[in-house]
């Protein structure tokens, strides 16, 4: 395509066959699954908050509550040695990769049995088995960091894509245009995903960003975006599976701006002053993200409300196992704080 | 194109020298003339090529006349800068023309070899404390050319490795240290990256976490702190913050410190800086041995290298072991000199200073022992106790500020580790607290000298 193309910074060019009018469907399985999937996130972070009121978690802590359907429906689309690096607000991603809520929760706790053996934290947890490269705190930074395992990619010819997230507050970082450019001057599969919340940190996109259509943010780089209802998870996974086509396709990196809502503060420690409780309250009534599946569902006739209890309880008792193991689970032993500091393989002292 | 200065001279016959290309080029070659003797010229015309380790240059004509003489032959290397070159007659003056009269001290003859040569005549000791096979032979070679070379082995021995950087490929790297690496590996390996460190040190970190093996240049450390967060924040800590699952196997390098007649911006030594970091190794190597068998060290090694090299000692030629794969250790000093009167600490381009004033204090009946660190995290403490446990007295030696410097961490350590051995307290020669002076004798006031370290060593001695 041709550099000057400036059909490529409408939004993304859809490649094989056009949305549906009225939003793309699920098959029941697919609802299924999606519901299940973010109700484990939901329930998940509600305890995480729970346990961090009993003061069983500490620091920070930054709740995904309202925006499961983001990375829910892109996982739908990962295949196989697809990557996913996000920042602080990171439970529901690593959920979403598969990795064991055990082992989340215990490293909220500090505990020996988490993630990154309580070295971690909330914000810092890994896991390459899972393909989850953090879990990072320094607003922004970890776009260059996904930037580099899609270089990876490329560099070992694969055709995998990394999925790099980040929020409308990293989105105004000088790191991030850094990135586009090298991203689309190489055509390096990243699919850059803005979870736009609405409010970096206790500012609002409208005080904080000058052009608050994040789609349009890789214009000056010729990097397609498309804006996405981020509450349908249908339509989350339709755009992801669009953007890594255009990836795998060889195409260069794409932006999607999820428009999405936390209800929950920045971090536990809000008291989000700086939005009125009406408006939370009609994005939980008009817009949840899995209500919205739930409804479909019933509906539909596609299940019943047994099936869902059944599935909300499978899902209760998988947490409830998580809190019971990060609660129980030993600190880590005080050798720890000495280890991990220099890869032991290194060469010389 | 760099346009000569003409001499102060007659105004019949003007003396072409020999231009400096850089602010530390203090020689350079001759390549070609592409005028003859009696050649007319204009000013701006391109009379010849000169070429240094790091540039090739034309050299223009200033004014109108002929080219009355050729004062140093196509191909004479190592041509001082201000050497006259050629002498340009005015119009009417005939091509045997002689140099212009009483204007040039130097001889105007054709000089195979610099009237003054640059400082590698300082013989390095250059001995690597690793124990070489007996017999092994030895090739010179700059720091320039053993850093390139490092990388060459690494990227034939492992296709993981790359280098990514600005100017690292078609231009030949900013400094030449990557010279001839794009016609060997391609542009899959070399990599020009727009002028964007931030982004590209991010960048080289997730390569890294993603399996490959990554050498970030930085076309100069100044311009690192630009992509302080990435370094520090992603590429020390992920180890321990994953608990040990994610390494960061990168390696940042480019030269460190003060060059020449730079200016505050351009002249930062970060030693201290990196040094403060847990999960970062910082390597400072002085000689072309120790560049190339640490490089390779870094490359290899799964952590997080801060390889800081020094502009000023590209150009400078060592003795490196002709071996099929030459490593040195990372965080073992080397015993430069051997001697048992005071220990002089040192490192990078201090050991120029350390080198210098050893020699003056031998001819002043002092022994000195320099210890080259070579890596500063992990420093090689015991080394350094136990050269003070057999001297007694310790000086430092560095280009970087004073507080909470290299020299007070050794000083520290000392206090610490070897008290009772301390027959005076350890002295810190380090660069002045101030930022780099652009003015010449300013900025060799800022720096360390090797009279200051004479000084200091004469100090501890109660000399």
């Amino acid at each position: 395509m041709a550099p000057s193309d400036t059909a490529r910074s409408k939004p993304a060019p859809r490649k094989g066959k056009a949305t549906p009018a009225q939003g793309p469907s699920f098959t029941r399985e697919e609802e299924l699954e999606a519901y299940r999937r973010m109700l484990l996130i939901r329930r998940f972070e509600e305890r995480a908050g729970q346990m961090y009121g009993m003061g069983l978690i500490g620091g920070f802590c930054h709740l995904y509550i309202g925006q499961e359907a983001v990375v829910t429906g892109v996982m739908m689309v990962a295949k196989e040695g697809d990557q996913t690096i996000t920042s602080y607000r990171d439970h529901g991603h690593m959920l979403a990769c598969g990795m064991d809520p055990k082992g989340v929760m215990a490293e909220l706790t500090g505990r020996r049995g988490g993630y990154s053996k309580g070295k971690g934290g909330s914000m810092h947890m890994f896991s390459k088995a899972k393909q989850f490269y953090g879990g990072h705190g320094i607003v922004g930074a970890q776009v260059p960091l996904g930037t580099g395992i899609a270089f990876a990619n490329r560099y070992r010819g694969n055709d995998n894509v990394c999925f790099t997230y980040f929020g409308d507050g990293a989105a105004n970082q000088g790191q991030v245009y850094e990135s586009f450019n090298m991203a689309e001057l190489w055509k390096l599969p990243v699919v850059y995903i803005v979870e736009n919340n609405r409010y970096a940190m206790g500012t609002s996109v409208t005080r904080s960003s000058a052009l608050t259509d994040f789609s349009k943010r890789g214009q000056s780089f010729n990097i397609p975006g498309e804006q996405v209802d981020g509450m349908d998870v249908r339509a989350v996974k339709a755009a992801a599976q669009r953007a890594t086509d255009w990836c795998r396709g060889g195409n260069g990196p794409i932006i999607l701006e999820m428009q999405t809502y936390r209800y929950r503060g920045h971090s536990m420690s809000d008291p989000a002053k700086y939005r009125s409780k009406e408006e939370v309250q009609k994005m939980r009534e008009e817009h949840d993200p899995i209500e919205q599946v739930r409804q479909r569902l019933l509906s539909g006739k596609q299940a019943s409300e047994d099936e869902l209890k059944a599935i909300d309880a499978e899902v209760r008792a998988t947490i409830a196992e998580a809190v019971d193991f990060a609660s129980h689970d030993a600190e880590p032993d005080p050798a720890e704080l000495w280890t991990d500091v220099l890869h032991p393989a290194g060469a010389g002292l | 194109m760099y346009c000569t200065l003409p001499a102060p001279d007659s105004d019949m016959a003007t003396n072409v020298l020999m231009p400096a290309l850089s602010p530390t080029m203090e020689q350079g070659k001759l390549t070609k003339w592409l005028k003859k003797e009696g050649d007319p010229v204009k000013s701006g015309d391109v009379i010849a090529e000169i070429e240094t380790d790091k540039a090739t240059m034309e050299v223009e004509a200033v004014d109108d006349g002929l080219i009355a003489k050729i004062l140093v032959p196509d191909g004479t290397e190592n041509v001082a800068v201000n050497t006259p070159i050629a002498v340009i007659a005015g119009e009417g003056e005939t091509a045997s023309s002689e140099v212009a009269p009483g204007s040039e001290p130097a001889t105007p003859e054709p000089q195979p070899t610099p009237a003054v040569p640059m400082a590698p005549a300082a013989a390095p000791k250059g001995v690597p404390a690793e124990a070489l096979p007996e017999g092994t032979a030895m090739v010179t070679m700059t720091v320039r050319e053993a850093l390139r070379d490092a990388m060459a082995e690494e990227m034939r021995r492992d296709e993981t490795v790359f280098i990514l950087g600005e100017e690292v490929a078609e231009y030949q790297g900013a400094y030449k240290i990557t010279q001839g690496l794009l016609d060997e590996f391609g542009a899959r390996r070399v990599v020009d990256t727009p002028i964007t460190e931030h982004g590209f040190a991010g960048l080289g970190v997730g390569a890294a976490m993603a399996g490959l093996r990554p050498i970030v240049e930085f076309m100069t450390f100044n311009f690192a702190m630009q992509a302080m967060d990435q370094i520090i924040n992603s590429a020390a800590k992920t180890l321990y913050m994953s608990g040990g699952q994610m390494g960061c196997p990168v390696v940042f390098r480019g030269p460190n410190g003060a060059a020449a007649r730079v200016a505050a911006q351009h002249s930062q030594d970060y030693c201290a800086w990196y040094s403060n970091v847990p999960g970062l190794k910082v390597v400072v190597p002085y000689t072309a041995a120790d560049a190339k068998g640490l490089l390779k060290s870094a490359i290899r090694d799964p952590n997080p290298v801060i390889f800081l090299e020094n502009e000023i000692l590209y150009g400078h030629s060592f003795e490196v072991p002709q071996v099929e794969d030459h490593l040195v250790p990372i965080g073992v000093a080397r015993i430069a000199r051997e001697g048992k009167d005071v220990t002089i600490v040192s490192f990078g381009i201090g050991m120029t200073y350390a080198e210098k004033a050893a020699t003056e204090l031998e001819a002043q009946g002092i022994d000195a022992e320099i210890l080259d660190l070579r890596t500063l995290r992990p420093m090689d403490t015991a080394a350094i106790v136990e050269s003070v446990k057999k001297t007694g007295r310790c000086v430092t030696v560095e280009e970087g500020w004073p507080q909470c410097g290299i020299g007070a961490e050794i000083s520290a350590r000392l206090m610490e580790q070897a008290f009772d051995y301390l027959d005076a307290p350890v002295v810190r020669i380090t660069g002045k607290d101030v930022p780099m002076p652009y003015a010449a004798n300013l900025e060799k006031l800022a720096l360390p000298s090797v009279a200051e370290v004479v000084e200091a060593v004469k100090a501890v001695c109660y000399r």
